[in-house]
């Protein structure tokens, strides 16, 4: 496996009330390709501001920071700009989609913007539609779409230039129960065609999902686990079948 | 006992019963549990077991409730009693592990938690592994949930004893 994201010793500061506070402050992070991570923390915990770290949204005070082996920390504004329509996905709380273009034509602006064909744009942008099972509403306004439906309009957005990884801030955020699971099966099939996945979040259901997880505390990883699959959910099971008394 | 509650059933039949409610969690049922509850509810007197004759078989045994069996499992119906409702246990290790400074009660809800994320994490395997109408799904729902609410609390937890200040 080959890193996709590789953060040494990231810093960031901020300025409030005159004093100087690290919102990030020193952290190290891998991701590989084909690996979802998620980070948990209460908030303020520096998570989102990470996220953003590393998808060059802010710019580290300290650290370095490769994508695809490549060293981004120095780039230009424009620079950036170039590199992360091409090779980071984003998907938001609040799903930022433009609201006067319709689904489909929200999915295929990244790759136009990127220089692809307007036909080969919406090829891409309706099959990654017809993946996440909202092709029959692609030519409809977000504001016309369940909230449910905008993510997973999100998510073909973020995916539609084939990103080295998508950075996913609380994304369940503003969903209901039933959209989120739609969401995290997303997530799953996501892992399995072997996209890498960062996902910041509150909510331990999505947390779970993962590879792997980190929780962040005043700005630094305080602990991290491997999530591993099946081989010892005997346990649990056994635990439930545990009928106890007569019942 | 309460599956014995629709028709009397042979000790092998009640194991299929319990296995399609269960799902996924019927597997890590030991077979001999049955047969051992089962015996043990005829000695209290809530089944008892009928030898069944079978034209080409040797008879078999055929369970049913008694009447105060039959009572016995609509109380059990009746009753709200809710299992595991505190971790007590947790809560008084995080109280004396800052009393006596044996370990830091923030560190121990760290590494609790990611234990019981480990857990949801394969509940949640599991649960997309099973086919969505099969019964079993429903019960790795709520072991989900209960999971969650009990990372809630350790999120509380983490507040109050972060805040206390740790060693």
């Amino acid at each position: 496996m080959s890193a996709v994201v590789e953060a040494r010793g990231l810093v960031r500061r901020y300025l409030a009330d005159g004093s100087s506070i690290r919102a990030v402050d020193g952290v190290d992070l891998v991701v590989e390709a084909g690996e979802t991570v998620s980070v948990m923390g209460p908030s303020g915990c520096g998570k989102s501001t990470l996220l953003h770290l590393l998808g060059g949204l802010e710019r580290p005070d300290a650290g370095e920071l490769r994508l695809g082996g490549r060293r981004v920390d120095g780039f230009s504004e424009t620079a950036w700009a170039v590199f992360r329509r091409r090779n980071v996905g984003f998907v938001f709380q609040a799903f930022h989609l433009v609201d006067e273009l319709t689904a489909v034509e929200n999915v295929e602006l990244p790759a136009l913007l990127l220089g692809v064909s307007r036909r080969a744009a919406r090829r891409r942008a309706m099959d990654l539609l017809e993946r996440l099972a909202v092709a029959g509403r692609a030519g409809q306004l977000p504001d016309r779409l369940s909230g449910g439906e905008r993510q997973r309009v999100a998510v073909a957005r973020a995916l539609v230039n084939e990103p080295l990884v998508v950075l996913a801030d609380e994304p369940t955020g503003n969903l209901d129960s039933r959209a989120t699971g739609e969401i995290l099966k997303l997530f799953a099939e996501l892992r399995q065609a072997g996209q890498a996945l960062l996902i910041v979040t509150h909510d331990a259901r999505v947390a779970s999902t993962a590879d792997r997880l980190l929780r962040m505390r005043d700005g630094a990883i305080v602990a991290q686990t491997r999530l591993g699959s099946g081989a010892s959910a005997a346990g649990i099971l056994a635990g439930l079948a545990d009928l106890g008394g007569e019942g | 006992m309460s599956l014995l509650a629709k028709e009397p059933a042979h000790g092998y039949e009640l194991r299929q019963r319990l296995g399609t409610a269960l799902g996924p969690a019927g597997g890590a049922l030991n077979p001999g549990q049955v047969y051992v509850t089962l015996s043990r509810l005829e000695r209290a007197g809530l089944v008892r077991a009928v030898e069944v004759a079978q034209p080409s078989h040797p008879d078999k045994k055929v369970y049913e409730l008694t009447a105060p069996g039959r009572e016995r499992v609509e109380q059990w119906l009746a009753d709200v009693t809710w299992s595991k409702v505190a971790p007590v246990e947790f809560h008084l290790k995080l109280v004396i592990a800052a009393a006596t400074g044996l370990a830091d009660p923030v560190a121990l809800v760290d590494t609790q938690r990611l234990e019981l994320l480990r857990q949801l994490h394969q509940l949640q395997e599991l649960a997309v592994a099973e086919p969505a109408d099969s019964d079993g799904v429903l019960l790795l729902e709520g072991a989900s949930l209960r999971l969650q609410a009990d990372i809630r609390w350790l999120e509380a937890c983490e507040r109050r004893w972060v805040e206390r200040g740790s060693p």
